[in-house]
């Protein structure tokens, strides 16, 4: 058995296997198929100051190995996640990360610090890299000056490990990263969903409701491994790979690529154990090439 | 109600129609409990094109048999590739899901109303009331006497009216123009079909003052309440149709009835 533990900042992880937020719920819906402590984190759905409704349905659109979704952040807000949901959650012993979002660089601070309070939430996840949302979400994620007053407003109001989420819509999605880490996050996770579009050819319309949506699933592995890679070698912070990850093999490409740790997105919808099922073949996987630790393999190309 | 993952094994396929196949299925287990108007999100495997999972309603569950039977109209690649199946093939399959149908209370009198291949629900639902020593009633619609499905299972369960759109076979129309609607009442309808033939079934069902409960079958993505796609409109907000529904009382949904 290798070992699987790793930091990111100043969170620990029993092993780099997690699952992303929006596609996980807040855990619970997946109990009955998988023991919750088995991996290292959960990022629970994205959570905003205010309850939104989202965007009208139709919000999926199913493509060649993935999907296009444009949810928009529904989610009930911050005062009913503490009030409600963090009671169910807080004794699962992993690490229960809150995707934090916002429309405003207040917005976010303000949603960060109430969750600052909360005992048992050891990180967040800023997502500034929604591309479903017309207020705020990618708005700020894809200019380094907006990158950088969300995370220097949260970083003021939030005292726990910080993971910046980062969009993929970017021409350098490097030099954001440097940004945000000049302004003290803890660390990346990558990439969100790339915005993507499909077509009703039938009744000459767009499918979603609001015309785009993000892309997720296969499709984006290797745009998502690229940008792992090309993160990592631009910034010091431990860089945590998303996109596309549905294989412990596909997760030890994005270690090599210089992720710490990985999440496991849309694969949960076609099978709500795979995240237990990646971390089992990371293990075999570093005991059948003989590492003793993951560690040993991130960054090595 | 605990949920599983099962590689289920499939006992037979049987084409019903060119359009239509019935896959009755076995484990080596005993299936878990299920309830009418619950469905399976089932993986298809061998079609490229397919990369969701594909939710189906809960047919029929043959205790003795220890069967759970899946009625799949063959629409796209992945429910033709569904049909391909074989028997002894394993299906994965994600069960049981949802909320279902309201069991029937005391000796209330229920009518099943089904449109097309959303009869499929009802026929477990009908078993089930039958059960329970209440006669269930159905009255199912489709475009022509071909596409009237299972009809020797339903009439083991209760009385069964059809309506066709060709006058095929029963009366033609569509269900809410059948005269038993006008000849009998009853204390509840749940109904499953196509959108338009509900809608239209709630809207007989609120100007007569019948409790009326319909299947959703919005396109899903999880099928647990985690992704938040299959989204319908409620008195209470957004709610996902796999989590929340399928089913609902159409005084919690904002259609214009």
């Amino acid at each position: 058995m290798a070992s699987l533990s790793v930091k990111i900042g100043d969170l620990s992880l029993k092993n780099p296997v997690m699952t992303a937020s929006g596609t996980f719920g807040y855990g619970l819906e997946f109990a009955d198929f998988m023991p919750l402590d088995g991996i290292g984190g959960i990022i629970v759905k994205g959570t905003t100051l205010k309850p939104r409704e989202g965007n009208d349905y139709p919000r999926m659109a199913e493509t060649a190995s993935g999907m296009l979704n444009c949810v928009g952040l529904q989610n009930k807000g911050v005062d009913y996640f503490c009030e409600h949901i963090y009671p169910q959650i807080k004794d699962i012993d992993t690490n229960m990360i809150v995707n934090v979002s916002g429309s405003s660089p207040e917005d976010y601070a303000e949603c960060a610090a109430r969750i600052d309070a909360l005992e048992g939430i050891p990180a967040i996840e800023l997502n500034i890299s929604c591309p479903n949302v017309k207020d705020g979400g990618m708005a700020f994620g894809v200019t380094c000056a907006g990158a950088s007053s969300v995370v220097k407003a949260v970083r003021a109001a939030y005292h726990k490990t910080l993971i910046v989420k980062l969009s993929p819509n970017v021409t350098d999605i490097a030099e954001i990263a440097r940004a945000i880490e000049a302004e003290g996050a803890d660390s990346v996770s990558l990439i969100n969903t790339l915005m993507g579009m499909a077509i009703d050819i039938e009744r000459r319309r767009r499918v979603l409701s609001i015309g785009t949506g993000g892309l997720s699933g296969p499709a984006v592995k290797p745009v998502a491994l690229r940008m792992v890679y090309q993160v990592a070698h631009a910034v010091n912070i431990p860089v945590i790979g998303l996109g596309g990850i549905a294989s412990a093999e596909d997760a030890i490409e994005f270690f090599m690529a210089g992720a710490s740790a990985i999440e496991i997105g849309t694969a949960n919808f076609l099978d709500p154990a795979i995240s237990i099922k990646v971390r089992d073949g990371i293990n075999q996987w570093l005991d059948s090439h003989g590492y003793t630790s993951h560690q040993d393999i991130i960054g090595v190309i | 109600m605990k949920k599983y993952v099962l590689d289920l094994k499939v006992v037979a396929v049987e084409r019903l129609h060119e359009r239509y196949v019935l896959i009755k299925l076995t484990d080596s287990q005993k299936l878990p409990e299920m309830l009418p108007g619950q469905f399976v999100e089932v993986r298809v495997d061998g079609s490229p094109s397919t990369f969701l999972r594909r939710p189906i309603s809960i047919n029929f569950v043959d205790r003795e048999r220890n069967e759970l039977w899946l009625l799949v109209a063959t629409v796209g690649d992945g429910t033709r590739r569904l049909a391909e199946l074989k028997a002894g093939d394993a299906l994965n399959c994600v069960l049981p899901l949802g909320n279902g149908f309201t069991p029937v209370q005391g000796s209330e009198k229920v009518l099943l109303i089904g449109g097309g291949v959303g009869v499929a629900p009802l026929l477990y639902m009908g078993a089930e009331m039958a059960k329970k020593g209440v006669e269930p009633t159905f009255l199912l619609g489709a475009r022509t006497s071909k596409d009237l499905l299972m009809l020797d299972e339903f009439k083991k369960f209760g009385r069964v009216y059809v309506t066709t759109e060709d006058g095929s076979a029963g009366e033609k129309g569509f269900v809410t123009n059948h005269s038993l609607l006008q000849q009998e009442r009853f204390d509840r309808i749940s109904t499953c079909g196509p959108t338009p033939m509900m809608k239209a079934v709630a809207r007989y069902a609120s100007q007569a003052g019948v409790d009326c409960e319909v299947s959703l079958e919005n396109l899903m993505a999880c099928g647990i309440g985690a992704c938040l796609c299959c989204v319908e409109k409620t008195t209470e907000g957004n709610l996902c149709v796999c989590k929340d529904g399928p089913v609902f009382n159409i005084k919690r949904l904002l259609w214009q009835v």
